[in-house]
């Protein structure tokens, strides 16, 4: 059981290396790659119903323990897993679709496959890993395949927002890097079992040092502001699948590793007050960005800014109920955050445009790009019964139980940027989905008037779509379940179990 | 543990000369920051693993005088990691190169556009005061 483990990274990098050396044959590409990326899915699936009675876990190689690579797989990363394997899956299949039509005009797709994979890969080993500096190397492998991505084909408009990224994050796995160094010195070891019991007998300011350290490095990946400004300048150029996988999975990595560092490292410093003002401040700001924007991928990528401060609500009180609302949000606006990507893509395939001052009337055009729209855009704002209205409703009840000055000023502030995202969204439907074409984008609307219309919304694009919608409303379906398996994990994060399975000799 | 002052400072200038190249415009001395700084990052592993001593290999040096493997072979990693990203920024400097005719990062244009405005103190043309109607005449304005 505990091998299944090193499936994910291991299958992502075969796959990855057999579709390079498949680079002339995309049909064998494709079928490479999306069946990896399902084996991942049901790995992961696997590793939720394992990890719900104990923690599992690898030491990678046999080395004498506590020696070596350790991967873990606690209920938290499984269902971390399970969520980000299920949204690769689609969006590969959605690039699939997308590569029948658009192969001649994008240009080297061949690469494509490989470097998704390669992020899968990173991003799986990420969630397992069980030790600080396996957690960097993830990141860095998940990078490397994201700067490829993002400037996929060299446009000058590709290159301009890569440029910004790549330097960010250059930066930031620099500052990793001290922090590793500054981790190592002061503990002997980088294996964040043995870290959550050499950390506690530390001076309280060395520790406290460490903390601020990881949390930056963690809080520029996660985009949490005033670290937020490179990703709406840097994800909306590129294509719609990478984009979507983008903003599924990169930030939420970084959200699980500040979820992790905090539970399992820090537990005596949750830092309450200066998280809250940081969630407070992505939550807001971030919006604001969104409600300014015309042009439907970057409201989008600022509305990933500002939700990203959702999940900070609940890391920041610090209570196994704010840490089950935190992972709650997280696996829904990793669903919900890509599929609204993925919807981007179809607009601009329909309406030759994501620009709101370009487009109109799509409703009539084609009513299913607006239903595809409408939904996980209303449970983006978090319009009851959607999955958003259950996780918002869990993070604010936890607010409210917490009763602080803080957490009071972080339900406020998450009522009203739910009320703003609303408007954001509104926005987008009253000028892109109603009214009429503006008379001088008639040659760009590719689909005006054309009864083939459904010819533009290609089956193999549209199925992950719905894929991914029918997902997030089975989270409002099973959300007594989810929830209950989601409190679960965050009383694991805190009872001891983490260490205990990883040191205790278990697995 | 006794810590190593002279890698230390080392390390601490070789990063701040960093810093200050990462915060120039052209990519191609962001280049040499990056390299910079994780040189400096790379001396601050050397520091963490304490006192030098000789090589970890069983039978040739006796176990108290090793030196720690660990950090050198974390400092491996993070060296073919900076290899490979300064190869990538090199692509980048030398594609933005040919695109733009120099290597300097951009201003975002829809920022630009967006701070004109709020300067300008004009309306954007989605601000939200037209009507929508079904008479089919045409009342948002490009």
């Amino acid at each position: 059981m505990n091998n299944l483990l090193a499936v994910p990274m291991l299958l992502c990098l075969l796959g990855a290396a057999a579709t390079f050396l498949a680079g002339r044959q995309p049909r064998l590409q494709r079928a490479i790659s999306v069946s990896a990326v399902a084996a991942v899915v049901i790995v992961a699936g696997v590793l939720v119903w394992a990890s719900d009675t104990a923690p599992v876990t690898l030491w990678v190689g046999a080395w004498p323990r506590p020696l070596g690579i350790v991967l873990v797989a606690d209920r938290l990363a499984s269902v971390m897993l399970l969520v980000a394997a299920l949204v690769s899956l689609a969006v590969l299949v959605y690039s699939t679709g997308q590569d029948e039509d658009e192969l001649v005009r994008e240009t080297p797709v061949s690469i494509f496959h490989p470097t998704f994979l390669l992020l899968v890969a990173g991003v799986s080993n990420a969630f397992l890993a069980g030790d600080l500096f396996n957690l960097f190397v993830s990141f860095e492998l998940l990078l490397f395949a994201s700067y490829v991505l993002l400037t996929m084909g060299g446009t000058r408009d590709r290159i301009r927002a890569g440029s910004v990224y790549v330097v960010v994050n250059l930066v930031s796995s620099a500052l990793f890097l001290v922090a590793l160094a500054s981790v190592y010195a002061a503990t002997a070891t980088v294996n964040l079992a043995q870290l959550a019991v050499r950390l506690q007998e530390l001076p309280p300011e060395v520790r406290g040092v460490l903390q601020v350290l990881l949390l930056s490095v963690f809080a520029i990946k996660a985009a949490v502001f005033p670290l937020s400004a490179w990703l709406p300048h840097s994800y909306p150029t590129a294509p719609a699948p990478v984009t979507a996988v983008f903003a599924g999975l990169l930030t939420k990595v970084g959200v699980y590793a500040i979820i992790r560092t905090q539970t399992l490292l820090f537990p005596a410093e949750p830092l309450t007050v200066l998280l809250g003002i940081a969630g407070v401040a992505t939550m807001v700001i971030g919006i604001l960005g969104a409600v300014a924007q015309v042009e439907i991928k970057r409201m989008l990528s600022f509305t990933l800014v500002s939700h990203i401060g959702y999940m900070l609500f609940g890391i920041s009180l610090a209570t196994p109920a704010g840490q089950a609302g935190a992972i709650f949000y997280a696996a829904h606006h990793i669903t919900i955050q890509g599929t609204l990507f993925l919807v981007a893509g179809l607009i601009e395939r329909v309406g030759g445009s994501t620009s709101l001052d370009r487009l109109g009337g799509l409703a009539r055009v084609s009513p299913l790009l607006g239903a595809l729209f409408l939904i996980p855009a209303l449970n983006l704002a978090g319009i009851p019964p959607l999955s958003g209205f259950v996780a918002k409703l869990a993070l604010l009840q936890a607010g409210v139980a917490a009763g602080t000055p803080t957490s009071w000023s972080l339900v406020i502030a998450g009522v009203v940027t739910s009320l703003l995202t609303l408007y954001a969204m509104a926005k987008v439907w009253n000028r892109a989905f109603w009214g009429v074409l503006p008379p001088a984008c008639e040659q760009t609307y590719r689909s005006y008037d054309d009864p083939q219309a459904g010819r533009l919304l290609p089956a193999l694009m549209v199925a992950p779509t719905v894929g991914l919608i029918g997902l997030a409303l089975g989270f409002t379906v099973f959300a007594g379940g989810m929830y209950a398996f989601v409190a679960r994990s965050a009383h694991a994060l805190v009872d001891g179990s983490y260490v205990a399975a990883v040191l205790g000799g278990g697995g | 543990m006794p810590a190593n002052l002279t890698l230390a400072i080392v390390g601490g200038a070789l990063i701040a000369c960093g810093v200050y190249l990462i915060t120039e415009r052209s990519l191609s001395r962001i280049l040499i920051g990056v390299v910079l700084s994780s040189n400096g990052v790379s001396a601050l592993f050397l520091v963490a693993s304490g006192a030098a001593g000789g090589p970890a290999l069983i039978g040739l040096t006796p176990k108290a005088e090793m030196s720690d493997p660990l950090p050198q072979a974390m400092v491996l990693t993070a060296i073919v990691i900076t290899l490979s990203v300064a190869a990538f920024v090199m692509t980048m400097a030398y594609r933005s190169f040919q695109i733009n005719g120099h290597d300097e990062v951009q201003d975002d244009i829809e920022d630009a556009r967006i701070s004109e405005l709020a300067r300008s103190d004009a309306a954007s043309a989605s601000y939200e005061d037209m009507q929508f109607s079904d008479t089919g005449e045409d009342v948002v304005s490009e």
